[in-house]
This record gives C-alpha cells, sequence and structure tokens, in this order.
C-alpha cells in the first residue's frame, strides 16, 4: 500500500470514490504476499498489484461492483479448480484470499 | 486528521504502522490503526475486542508479520470461549520500516556484505572509528556510513533493534570487537555474527569473558560467521553470511560454520 499513496491522495482529493483489494491469504504458491495491495477508483482506474497479472482484471470488476453499487466490504478468492474461477485462476496454481474494501476511513 | 492520513503520515515518516481490519464477522470492513505504542484511532466495533487486537498487532509489528486472527465479538481467544459465538477474523497488516544490518569495521568484506543486504531489503549502517576507512566514497552502496565506536552506535540505536535486523562484525579487531560484541548482545537484535578463524574466535571467547560476557549469551553469537558453502572472496563470504541470517529466521537446517569444526578453507 506504501506505494499507493501519492495516488491515493491525489484520487481522494479530486473527490474519487475509492476500493482497495489487499491480499489476506495465500494457498500454496501466490506471486505477491499478504499485504500487497491494489486500488481502484470509481473511473476503473488502476494502481499497484495482487498478483502477477493473473486476477487483476476480475478484481476490478468485483471493485467497481462494489462502488456502484452496496459500497459494502467483502471477501474474494480466486484460483478455485472450477470452470468460472478457471477463467481467473494464477498461473502457478496457487488460491489467493483477498478483501476488498471502500476507501471511505 | 482522518485514519487514512494517519495511515500514510506514518507510512511516509518510515514510521512503523498496522492496520487491523475486520474481515468477516461482526462489524466487517472496521480498521484499528495500531503502533508499538498501541491503538491510535478507529475501534472494531468492542472496546476489550480493540485491546485485545492492539496487544497481538503490536506484537506482530515487532516481528514485521502480516497475519489474519481469529476472535470472540469480545476479544476471546481461548477454544472454550470461542465455542458457540460468531468467530471475527482480522487481517493484521503491518507496515515496517526495512530491516537494519549494522555492519562494524570498513574493509572490503564490508562492501561485498552491503551490496547483498541492500538487494535483500535493508537498510545497511557501516560503522568504522577510522576515519580515513569510514567513507562514503568507499560505501557508495550504504545508506549511512558513520566514524565512531560501537558504544555510543548501541547507546543511540541499540534500542530500536528487533529480531528483523542484524549486526555483523568483520572488525578482526579486539579494541573494536569485544564492545561491538558487548553492545549487540545487549540489543534485541535477531543475528549476530561475528568474523574471524576458529582461532581468533577462540581468543575473542576469552577476552568476552573477562569482559563479563556469560556462556549462555556467548550461544547468540554466529562466529565463525556464515553458512559452511565454501566461500572465499568477499562476495561470496556476504553470500555465506547472507545466507546464514535467513536460515536462522527460518529455522532452517543449513549447516552453519560454528557448528562444525577443521579448517574454514579447505
Amino acid at each position: 500500500m506504501r506505494d499507493l499513496l501519492d495516488d491515493l491522495d491525489r484520487w481522494k482529493a479530486q473527490g474519487k470514490p475509492i476500493a482497495i483489494a489487499r491480499v489476506i491469504d495465500i494457498e500454496g504458491s501466490g506471486p505477491r504476499d499478504p499485504g500487497a495491495a491494489m486500488a481502484v477508483n470509481g473511473d476503473g482506474e488502476v494502481i499497484g498489484s495482487v498478483s502477477g497479472g493473473c486476477v487483476e482484471g476480475a478484481v476490478v470488476a468485483e471493485a467497481l461492483t462494489i462502488l456502484h453499487g452496496d459500497n459494502q466490504p467483502r471477501l474474494v478468492t480466486f484460483g478455485y479448480s472450477d470452470d468460472e474461477a478457471f477463467a481467473v485462476g494464477l498461473t502457478c496454481g496457487g488460491i489467493i484470499h483477498l478483501f476488498i474494501q471502500p476507501l471511505t476511513w | 486528521m482522518s485514519l487514512y492520513e494517519q495511515f500514510a503520515q506514518r507510512v511516509r515518516e518510515n514510521l512503523p504502522v498496522a492496520l487491523a481490519s475486520v474481515i468477516d464477522g461482526p462489524h466487517i470492513g472496521s480498521l484499528l490503526l495500531v503502533t508499538p505504542e498501541g491503538a491510535q484511532g478507529g475501534t472494531l466495533g468492542n472496546a476489550e475486542l480493540d485491546r485485545v487486537v492492539a496487544r497481538d498487532t503490536q506484537g506482530e509489528l515487532e516481528a514485521g508479520r502480516t497475519s489474519v486472527r481469529h476472535y470472540g465479538p469480545q476479544g476471546q481467544t481461548t477454544p472454550e470461549d470461542l465455542h458457540n459465538t460468531p468467530t471475527v477474523r482480522v487481517f493484521i497488516d503491518t507496515f515496517s520500516p526495512p530491516p537494519m544490518m549494522v555492519i562494524f569495521g570498513a574493509v572490503d568484506f564490508t562492501a561485498a556484505l552491503a551490496r547483498v543486504a541492500k538487494v535483500l531489503g535493508y537498510h545497511v549502517v557501516v560503522c568504522d572509528a577510522r576515519e580515513v576507512f569510514a567513507t562514503r566514497r568507499r560505501f557508495p552502496m550504504a545508506d549511512e556510513v558513520l566514524v565512531t565506536w560501537p558504544t555510543p552506535l548501541f547507546t543511540e540505536r541499540g534500542a530500536r533493534l528487533t529480531q528483523r535486523d542484524a549486526v555483523c562484525i568483520l572488525t578482526h579487531d579486539p579494541k573494536f570487537d569485544v564492545p561491538a560484541v558487548i553492545g549487540a548482545l545487549a540489543t534485541n537484535v535477531g543475528y549476530i555474527g561475528v568474523m574471524g578463524s576458529r582461532k581468533t574466535h577462540a581468543k575473542r571467547v576469552e577476552r568476552l569473558i573477562e569482559a563479563g560476557v556469560t556462556a549462555e549469551q556467548m550461544q547468540r553469537l554466529m562466529s565463525p560467521i556464515g553458512l559452511d558453502i565454501g566461500a572465499r572472496t568477499p562476495e561470496e563470504t556476504a553470500i555465506s553470511i547472507c545466507g546464514e541470517i535467513i536460515a536462522r529466521r527460518t529455522g532452517r537446517g543449513a549447516p552453519s560454520l560454528r557448528d562444525g569444526d577443521g579448517p574454514i578453507h579447505k
């Protein structure tokens, strides 16, 4: 999250709604450790990353759903072996747990 | 100041700070801002839960760890207390300044060790009392080059050294080694390595015993320094030292020179 601060400050100053996604846990191998973070604003602009690029697209979609919807935080998991998750699975075969939360604090 | 502003300020000033967030259970999304001094703002919805989480978060900050912990809604932690209550999962996200490596002795091994330590993300401090050797020009890769003796350095910074930090004593000079070892032993630093042959080490042990260091304290010293990987050059030795630091932290059984006998170079 350290690397995101300058952009977050700018977005906040511009009054944009922001959601932050953080890696909270990794099962098996994962490209980024817990604490890795990305942020999405209401316009769909993105900073940071939570994997090696494997799940970022899906995270943006989830973050926008939150920002344009109920504004409620949620836990999201990627890397299931079912078909739907296969589309956003990790190339390294691990499972990644994320917490996505609007930056309202 | 908002919680975010307090958090951002601490991170920018390179001061340790943590965000504890409820990621599952009552008050999902609530936050507690914690520093090594304790909770600084926010709430997880229950005063007792805040107290227990702040305490645990202080421990995680000390260890430089990021983790998920489980509590009862009033901060319960024992299995009996957690029986039949909803579980609150708390993500403890710690932001710590980089670990520090203090290297005593401005020698060629120091330059190589400082380089490797930088690769591993350390804040590197080189210290030697000799002004002509302890120069920025010789150690451009170090974050700080200090012309001073070990005792004043530990007086100033010793209290800040934690399990994540390392002290490497490469001086080979009893005038400097002995106060450096004694100074390091008085801290909570996670790794103390001292360079020298087994013969040098034996002599140093005698001097340290004279200076009042106990056998138990001596156990903390990794000397001769480094893993037994046959390193010869300063660069190889730097890798062997950093390898030992990693192995000690992870508790793996990589063979250390200290634990063998016979000549270091075969």
